[in-house]
């Protein structure tokens, strides 16, 4: 069984991906049982069936592009037990502001989830806005990608992790009179 | 200046243990060149010609005295004895090898510096007026704001990765001194009608491939509302700026892709999400920062000194420096004092461990311990008594740093060029050095009076060319260097982008066109015109026809510069 990372421990994971290949349509492609993130077009064609499947105790997920738009899954976002966001190239910043977006505008509390090209010198940012699963990519060790949290012990701004930027816990700390 | 405290000094040492252990798994193949590439960028380091290129941010260009040892300590130790003060303010060295770079930057945490985000596809470092807080004509201090601003920028988890650089200016006032309008976002320091202080807000800016000015997102801006407004428009850009063409991935693209009405409509909505959220600024935070920027302990001097006044009118070779690189400061018998380092056969924007060393001193001497970087590539000694200006000329010129040709032509503005970078089609210092022989005499550059003079040697634009009165640009012509001349680029609320006279010409006659150029602007100026507005007053015609005589036809312009 595949790992990742999750709750900062290597894990095993049951979930597919379903990618579209050449031909294929969300219409008419194949979803297979069990735990299944399906492209975001997939689940905009087909979220009838794909509810029905939830209603039978199956866990739904879906996974976005960097060009998918988070907004377009921000009514139904407590159907599912896990979003992925792909990142093509780990130099692409996009699924930055799609986890962003998810967990501090369309209250998305579930697992969230890096998947595509993602490894340890990335892990920092991406924990910090948002993101709690990691797929590293399948060359690369997960127990080398754990060391990647532990980057720095403080950071400047406000995020999903921590919404109270530095200047504000500061603020605390010297009216406090310990500073 | 700004002061680290235990959190910035712990981030900046965990940034040094960080990157130690990335050139590790580098060396150790645990890394691909791919993967370490974009992780050594965002440290200022390039691979060039000959050797590693670092970059170190200078925060808007204020330096102390003991970092500018530091500095010099780190060209003789780790370097060849020189670094290049860059037009963002920064400071480049040339021959730095990658092994050693985790212990520069443990040396600059030292004396608390780096090289964060000095290159990369992410936010850079912030550059403002190097007369700030003591310009006679400023709203505010734009520095504890560009301070808040470097801090917010620094590690922001969202937009490391951004499609392409991102750079920022703040300007104290109208005069617009650091020339927001070719910054991706700019900030000028005004006050509305009720008097509260906040910006104006510029963005889609930038030189380059495109060189495009900044428009106006937002005519005020609450000072409270910096960090949100900004996230609001690196958001839109994080998500929206191109991606698949790297000479079309700035915003600038973007804004003028979707028309900066449509592009404020789409940032008033972003931003209305985000406004009054927790990073909204408090005035205690402001207060925390500002406190490090306080006016130091001025004596209270007359507003004119005597002995400084005699001795311009007993050494006139002193007067045409004080009249050239001295500047008017707020307070009463001080000056700003621009240190050249637009030295007659030195590249410009070059200064040795020597002058580091020298100008530390000076600045401990004749000043508060601190200095400026400028966009033009010289330092300032910002708060000099009138009376000190003499002692300081005449030990200056023995340190080769009293160049008396500030704002003249021969305080030309280039990029490294292509001995030492390896984006560049082109060499610069070499063609600046051709010019400069072409311009030595004093009378003469007095007599063209402000010019600014700007090289690069290739469509990245690093000497700033399209923003040049007059600027040279580097082109590549089937393995031939070649240089295209521009006219007409401005700086600041004047701004404007320089045009191409013709068919780019030989690195041999460059200062013969540059000769002609400024030959017709002295036959067809009216008085007192400067060369910029006898330009816009005329055209580029006579220029251009001017320009190219006595040259032979060059074959017809086949740029390959970058593909």
């Amino acid at each position: 069984m595949a790992k990742i990372i999750k709750g900062r421990q290597i894990v095993d994971d049951a979930w597919q991906v379903l990618t579209l290949a050449a031909g294929e349509t969300p219409k008419q492609v194949a979803i297979p049982v069990g735990k299944v993130l399906v492209p975001l077009a997939v689940w905009l064609a087909r979220h009838d069936e794909l509810l029905q499947r939830k209603h039978h105790g199956d866990d739904l997920g879906v996974w976005l592009s960097p060009v998918d738009d988070p907004a377009a899954i921000a009514a139904h976002v407590d159907h599912f037990a896990v979003v992925a966001v792909e990142f093509p190239g780990f130099s692409d910043g996009r699924g930055y502001s799609t986890a962003a977006l998810l967990r501090s505008r369309y209250g998305y509390k579930g697992e969230l989830r890096a998947i595509g090209d993602v490894l340890r010198d990335q892990l920092f940012y991406l924990a910090r806005v948002g993101f709690d699963a990691f797929a590293i990519r399948a060359d690369r060790s997960a127990e080398d990608a754990l060391n990647g949290f532990k980057d720095f012990s403080e950071v400047y701004q406000s995020t999903v992790g921590q919404p109270l930027p530095l200047f504000r816990r500061r603020a605390v700390h010297v009216s406090g009179g310990t500073a | 200046m700004y002061r680290y405290d235990d959190y910035d000094r712990g981030i900046v040492r965990e940034r040094v243990d960080q990157f130690r252990d990335q050139t590790r798994r580098f060396f150790a193949k645990e890394l691909t060149e791919d993967e370490f590439r974009p992780l050594r960028l965002q440290n200022g380091l390039y691979m060039q010609r000959h050797a590693h290129m670092l970059r170190i941010a200078v925060p808007y260009g204020l330096l102390s005295s003991d970092q500018l040892r530091m500095l010099g300590k780190i060209t003789s130790r780790y370097d060849r004895g020189y670094g290049h003060f860059s037009t963002r303010q920064n400071l480049q060295l040339n021959w730095i090898a990658l092994a050693d770079v985790p212990d520069i930057l443990s040396d600059l945490a030292d004396v608390e510096m780096h090289a964060i985000q000095t290159s990369g596809n992410c936010i850079r470092n912030i550059t403002t007026d190097p007369l700030a807080g003591v310009a006679i004509d400023e709203v505010a201090d734009p520095r504890p704001w560009a301070e808040i601003l470097r801090q917010w920028s620094t590690f922001h988890p969202e937009f490391a990765y951004l499609p392409r650089k991102y750079k920022v200016a703040f300007s104290g006032g109208e005069a617009d001194v650091a020339n927001v309008r070719i910054h991706d976002m700019g900030f000028q320091m005004v006050r509305d009608q009720a008097g509260e202080l906040g910006f104006r807000v510029w963005v889609g800016g930038g030189l380059g491939r495109t060189p495009i000015l900044a428009q106006i997102a937002r005519e005020f801006l609450p000072w409270q509302h910096l960090l949100s407004y900004s996230e609001a428009i690196l958001r839109l850009y994080n998500r929206y700026g191109r991606r698949d063409n790297i000479y079309k991935a700035r915003i600038k693209i973007l804004v003028k892709a979707v028309g900066i009405q449509e592009f404020t409509r789409q940032l008033e909505e972003e931003w209305s999400h985000l406004r009054d959220g927790p990073s909204t600024l408090t005035q205690a935070e402001v207060d925390r920062v500002a406190i490090h920027f306080q006016r130091p302990a001025y004596d209270v001097l007359p507003e004119n000194d005597v002995l400084f006044e005699i001795a311009k009118r007993d050494n006139p070779e002193f007067a045409t420096w004080a009249g050239r690189n001295v500047h008017a400061h707020r307070e009463p018998g001080y000056a700003a004092v621009t240190l050249s380092l637009k030295t007659y056969g030195v590249a410009p924007g070059d200064a040795t461990t020597e002058q580091m060393n020298v100008v530390a001193e000076f600045a401990d001497r004749f000043g508060f311990g601190e200095l400026r970087v400028t966009q033009a590539q010289n330092l300032v000694l910002s708060d000099v008594k009138q009376r000190d200006l003499f002692a300081l000329w005449q030990e200056a010129k023995t340190a080769g740093l009293a160049s008396p040709t500030v704002g003249l032509l021969a305080d030309m503005v280039t990029c490294p060029g292509g001995d030492f970078c390896s984006l560049a089609n082109a060499r610069s210092i070499p063609v600046a050095q051709g010019i400069q022989a072409q311009f030595a005499d004093q009378a003469l550059l007095e007599d063209i009076g402000d010019m600014k003079l700007n090289i690069s040697g290739c469509m990245n634009a690093c000497g700033h060319h399209s923003a040049g009165h007059i600027g040279i640009l580097g082109v590549d012509k089937n393995g031939a260097e070649f240089y295209q001349v521009t006219l007409g680029g401005a700086w600041g609320m004047e701004a404007s982008l320089g045009k191409v006279i013709g068919p780019s010409v030989a690195a041999d006659d460059v200062p013969g066109v540059v000769s002609r150029i400024v030959d017709h602007y002295r036959k067809e100026r009216q008085t007192g015109e400067r060369f910029i507005d006898t330009y816009r007053r005329i055209g580029m015609d006579g220029f251009k026809a001017r320009a190219y005589e006595n040259l032979k036809p060059v074959v017809e312009e086949r740029e390959v510069a970058n593909g």
